[in-house]
């Protein structure tokens, strides 16, 4: 593997806060705490701690955003195409930071933690977190770093919410945000999809109304969301692309094992979600992207001026999350005047061209960063 | 720099808000941005212009000039430019009232398609004009509008718009004389009229 452009080898890191007496109050109202974030850093903070940027993931996302995790480690983070030395996230010059979300099962805190007053997994008495919640715990991150005002906040798909709840949240803190193939506000079909994918889960005897920790997960229930997920990510033409009706063997079995490859291939990748994946986030991460709404007001509530710049990407071929979506955000920021950048990629690849588009979201991210840098810095 | 985009830049005072529809590379909003400490932003339909766009640090919506416009408040620019791209646009007599909504001033620059050389190529060859500013074959054009320069004056006068500043441009200069003859190109600088004189506008700078 070529390491040359590449940040090498990383260390998760974890960061507890909101102890009690300090737990942190929920939208929901209840109270959480203590709270354990992982993640990891790329990059040097510098002097001015004017040079660091939050990446955000997405729904099945980790901390894991660049590089290696030990020395034969056979896959990159899950963005080092674009985080790196000389990459659109330059690590010669920023400091990158990406965190696991509330809610989340790499290593934060999520309904998979032993509960503190139990001792056992929280299940479904996890309390139901928002993506407002899961800002509101990286806000705590950000300020044990010691770090004001961030360069950016990036993320794709619901990074992309995450993005946009930090301008609302907290607009003196961000520099700039770069939401990708996002939306303001889930829609019916989203929130239908979501539901659809919660169903298969909970449908799964072995969910056992989310207290499966000891006997496994539901595999059938959550490997068939993540089916149905995997869909949503491509376009019509990248699975023609990407599949075609190649058939596994040279001829139909006749049965119903697997004839096609693409059939071959969501159960593979169902099973695999299954290997690494909560049951029980599924259900929490989804519902938080369902209550995700920004639309009207929300985005900048109080008729607050804001000096945050704006980087929007979409994708021509995404029918999740409709380049529609990001013009509805476009159109609001004209409304209030903020300085924003919108491109349309011509893209195949549907929802996934956020992680495919490499060189198109490259040029756009390191000039607007360098722009951004530019300002930020007074120069 | 291009002869137009000199033109329009000593047309606009220093620190205004500046508009540009159809920018293109985003050349000129780059110069303004420099020259004049313009707050820029663009409005571009080509995806390879974004990317441009971009690289000079200039802001860019990447969309069409006929639904660009909406969404922008009253008055938010003090200069709307619609430069080499009014003759692609659809709705001209929307795009031009919605300009005039969102900026003070709109300054447009026009290619004439009754320069000389065009009436020359219609009158003698039989062919549809080329020139210049009207570089395209007929099959393969942008431009959905063509006008002379007489015609868009018109235009504006029927419109109750008025134009308060007119260059006409050659190939290298300034002209002076019998411009819808000589012009390859002309730039208006152009204010909503007295009907509806009402609205406040904004006098640069500021």
């Amino acid at each position: 593997m070529n390491r040359s452009q590449n940040v090498g080898l990383v260390k998760p890191q974890f960061f507890e806060f909101a102890a009690p007496p300090h737990e942190m109050k929920l939208a929901c109202g209840r109270k959480l705490g203590p709270v354990t974030l992982a993640y990891e850093t790329y990059g040097k903070l510098n002097e001015s701690r004017n040079n660091a940027i939050l990446v955000e993931h997405a729904f099945s996302g980790n901390a894991h955003a660049a590089g290696y995790l030990h020395p034969k480690d056979k896959h990159p983070g899950w963005w080092d195409t674009l985080i790196g030395p000389g990459k659109a996230f330059d690590t010669n010059r920023y400091f990158l930071i990406c965190s696991n979300i509330l809610g989340g099962c790499s290593g934060s805190t999520g309904p998979s933690s032993l509960n503190p007053s139990t001792g056992k997994p929280w299940g479904l008495s996890f309390p139901v977190v928002t993506v407002a919640d899961m800002v509101e715990a990286q806000r705590h991150l950000i300020d044990h770093l010691g770090i004001g005002k961030l360069l950016c906040v990036v993320g794709g798909s619901m990074g992309g919410m995450q993005a946009l709840q930090w301008v609302a949240s907290y607009p003196e803190r961000v520099a700039s945000a770069i939401p990708i193939a996002t939306t303001l506000k889930h829609s019916p079909q989203q929130i239908a999809l979501d539901e659809v994918g919660r169903q298969a889960v909970m449908a799964d005897d072995s969910w056992r109304h989310g207290n499966y920790y000891e006997h496994g997960q539901p595999r059938k229930g959550l490997a068939l969301a993540r089916m149905i997920g995997h869909i949503t990510y491509m376009s019509d033409k990248s699975m023609e692309d990407k599949f075609s009706r190649n058939l596994k063997d040279k001829s139909f079995s006749y049965s119903f094992s697997s004839d096609f490859e693409v059939e071959g291939y969501l159960r593979y990748r169902g099973d695999n979600f299954v290997k690494r994946f909560d049951a029980n986030s599924y259900l929490y991460i989804t519902k938080a992207m369902d209550y995700f709404d920004l639309s009207g007001d929300r985005l900048f509530p109080d008729g607050r001026t804001v000096h945050t710049r704006f980087l929007i990407i979409a994708f021509q071929s995404d029918w999740l999350y409709p380049a529609y979506q990001s013009r509805e955000i476009v159109h609001l920021l004209k409304t209030r005047g903020v300085e924003a950048t919108y491109c349309e990629i011509k893209s195949t690849y549907g929802h996934d061209a956020f992680l495919l588009e490499i060189e198109e979201e490259t040029h756009l991210i390191r000039h607007f960063l360098k722009k951004t840098f530019q300002v930020v810095s007074g120069g | 720099m291009r002869l137009d985009h000199s033109v329009i830049l000593k047309m606009i005072e220093p620190d205004s808000r500046v508009l540009d529809l159809g920018c293109g590379t985003g050349e000129l909003l780059a110069g303004l941005e420099k020259e004049k400490n313009v707050r820029g932003q663009g409005v571009e339909l080509s995806e390879a212009g974004i990317y441009q766009c971009v690289e000079k640090g200039v802001s860019v919506f990447h969309s069409d000039i006929d639904s660009g416009l909406s969404g922008f408040p009253d008055h938010s620019f003090d200069y709307v430019i619609l430069n080499q791209s009014l003759q692609e646009v659809k709705n001209v007599q929307q795009v031009l009232a919605e300009s005039l909504r969102v900026g003070g001033r709109v300054i447009v620059g026009v290619p004439n398609f009754a320069h000389v050389r065009a009436r020359l190529r219609l009158f003698f060859r039989g062919r549809t004009p080329m020139t210049k500013s009207l570089p395209y074959d007929w099959s393969d054009t942008p431009n959905v509008r063509f006008m002379s320069l007489s015609d868009f004056k018109t235009f504006c006068r029927k419109n109750g718009i008025r134009v308060v500043h007119q260059k006409y441009l050659g190939s290298s200069r300034i002209l002076h004389v019998f411009p819808n003859l000589l012009a390859l190109n002309g730039i208006f600088m152009l204010e909503a009229g007295s009907s509806s004189a009402a609205r406040s506008i904004p006098t640069a700078p500021g």
